[in-house]
């Protein structure tokens, strides 16, 4: 294929894509909105006022970067996993398989649109957080490179789980058994410095931790990494070597026709 | 050129399955070719293979001179599939599926809305572009299938039992537009379980059994390998009982339905003249269906008969 025909390739992926979660936003829009609304109004404005200071700043305004960060992985992660597994178990994934679309660009495609996906839902999350809070950015620059690039690891660690579910309980054992513990341990709600020295060493080894962590850094200025010696590069080149390292998994599988060949 | 040339393919499944067994076949360009064979024999694989939804283990496989493997997009371009089950999102519009179908060929947007009208009102399909797939009938269902293979306008068109479990009207229409695309120069692959079909639409044949190539010919020549041929008379007036010493094989099947067996050599001007004689009238005559099939059996039993020794 030309790269005109795969641009054009690729246009076609993300638009089926974006169609389909916009298809059905009363089941991929509304429901974080509502979520992050809820948290909004039991842990932010109820407990929070009791709770005070967290990390240096106003539990909710604490809160709020953890909380998009929150609906930015989960929205990417289900999007990819979902569309991906459903096309695998309606067979329309055959539709792809047949065409001359390189593999490079099926991941790209079905990525862009959990990428898509992903900024819309933590853009709706953002808007109904400015209406509790009057938040400001302190880096934009980093908050929409963090944003992106997890939404990216996030969505290639969705259709890694879709290539290798078998059926539709196979997709929802990782969110649920992995992915929100290791989110909410993540420092969404809380800070680490809270932890005793045995559970702050253990939740270093959370990588959600580093990325929530360098949101909030992007967002407030300041985060649990420095106070406990870790720089944001750290977190950044973390996250550039995880994405790396899932987009070369997901191609040598669809190489390999892992799931989608028999 | 051919449109397609396979050599010594083969395909084990996971657990020891041979489905293919190294099999040769060779398909002109411009071909209606008929691949047939029981349920298990490997037709689905061997186009799975052809289609990349197959993992082959081994062998080559060529798509109009450019080897699938060497040249992946390339082949790819050239190939529309319709396969044996609905592949498309149901929840999707008509419409959408096939213009979607044409962008992942990388058809420009135009050229993609061009295509899938044309295809969509050939296939009758445009009064229902807006509809969702899933409120479409079965026969709708498999027009959406074809029009979603052509829409990339391929050299070489696959169908793996297009018409299976469609009405007649369907089946026919269907028939005439395959007929219609192969003379305009598409090379068209057929499976399917209607011998009737293939007898009708395909100049040469394959028959795959057990993961081997049985055998490989022109219809033509396959059907004058008959031993014997049956045909069917419709009377003019009703017939109680039949002359003795026809000399052929008849069976009254009622009494303005006559049916006899022809053997190789015979011809058919002696039992015109006995039944005339015998002042029975003949309105019209036709070939009892099932030549094709009874041929096809005798080879897939050769082949299971020779497996099993």
């Amino acid at each position: 294929m030309t790269p005109l025909e795969q641009y054009r390739a690729l246009l076609t992926i993300l638009y089926k894509e974006i169609h389909r979660f916009m298809r059905i936003w009363t089941q991929t829009l509304i429901p974080p909105a509502v979520m992050i609304m809820l948290y909004f109004v039991i842990f932010g404005t109820l407990i929070g006022k009791r709770i005070g200071q967290m990390g240096g700043f106003d539990y909710m305004q604490f809160m709020i970067p953890g909380l998009i960060m929150m609906s930015v992985i989960s929205n990417s992660y289900s999007n990819v996993v979902s569309s991906f597994f459903g096309q695998k178990f309606a067979r329309s994934i055959e539709e792809l398989l047949i065409t001359p679309l390189p593999h490079y660009l099926i991941l790209l495609g079905w990525v862009l649109g959990g990428v898509a996906r992903g900024l819309l839902v933590g853009g709706i999350v953002t808007l109904v957080s400015l209406w509790f809070y009057d938040l400001s950015i302190s880096n934009w620059t980093l908050s929409i490179f963090v944003v992106i690039s997890t939404s990216i690891l996030f969505s290639l660690g969705g259709f890694l789980n879709a290539l290798f579910a078998e059926s539709f309980d196979d997709i929802s054992i990782i969110p649920t058994f992995i992915m929100q513990p290791l989110i909410y341990l993540g420092g969404v709600f809380y800070s680490i410095q809270l932890l005793p020295s045995f559970w702050q060493t253990v939740s270093l080894a959370n990588p959600i931790l580093y990325m929530i962590n360098a949101f909030r850094y992007s967002i407030l200025g300041a985060s649990d990494l420095e106070a406990l010696g870790f720089s944001i590069n750290s977190a950044i080149f973390m996250i550039i070597a995880f994405i790396i390292l899932f987009a070369s998994i997901c191609l040598w599988f669809l190489h390999k026709g892992r799931g989608i060949r028999t | 050129m051919k449109a397609l040339s396979i050599s010594n393919l083969k395909k084990e499944y996971t657990g020891g399955l041979q489905a293919l067994k190294g099999i040769d076949l060779e398909v002109n360009q411009g071909d209606f070719f008929a691949l047939l064979g029981p349920n298990g024999a490997g037709k689905s694989t061997t186009i799975g293979v052809i289609s990349s939804l197959v993992t082959k283990t081994s062998g080559q496989v060529k798509i109009l001179d450019i080897d699938i493997d060497e040249n992946h997009s390339l082949a790819k371009k050239k190939l529309g599939v319709v396969g044996q089950e609905v592949n498309f999102n149901q929840f999707e519009k008509v419409g959408d599926i096939i213009r979607n179908q044409a962008g992942y060929h990388g058809l420009s947007f135009k050229e993609a809305r061009e295509n899938a009208k044309y295809y969509m009102q050939k296939l009758d399909i445009w009064d229902k572009r807006n509809e969702q797939a899933r409120k479409l009938s079965g026969g709708m269902k498999r027009r959406v299938m074809v029009a979603k293979a052509l829409v990339n306008n391929p050299e070489l068109l696959i169908l793996d039992e297009p018409t299976a479990g469609v009405d007649i009207e369907l089946r026919r229409s269907l028939w005439d537009f395959l007929t219609e695309i192969n003379n305009e120069g598409t090379t068209i692959i057929l499976t399917t379980h209607y011998l009737e079909e293939a007898e009708r639409l395909c100049r040469n044949i394959a028959i795959i059994d057990s993961g081997e190539i049985v055998e490989n010919t022109s219809m033509q020549e396959l059907l004058t390998r008959l031993e014997e041929e049956t045909f069917i008379f419709d009377l003019k007036n009703p017939v109680k009982v039949l002359p003795k010493n026809l000399g052929y094989e008849a069976v009254l099947e009622n009494p303005q339905k006559l049916k006899v067996t022809i053997g190789k050599g015979q011809g058919l001007n002696t039992i015109f003249e006995v039944l005339s004689n015998s002042g029975i009238q003949i309105s019209s005559m036709r070939n009892d269906t099932g030549r094709l099939e009874e041929l096809f059996m005798g080879l897939v039993d050769s082949n299971l008969n020779g497996s099993e020794r």
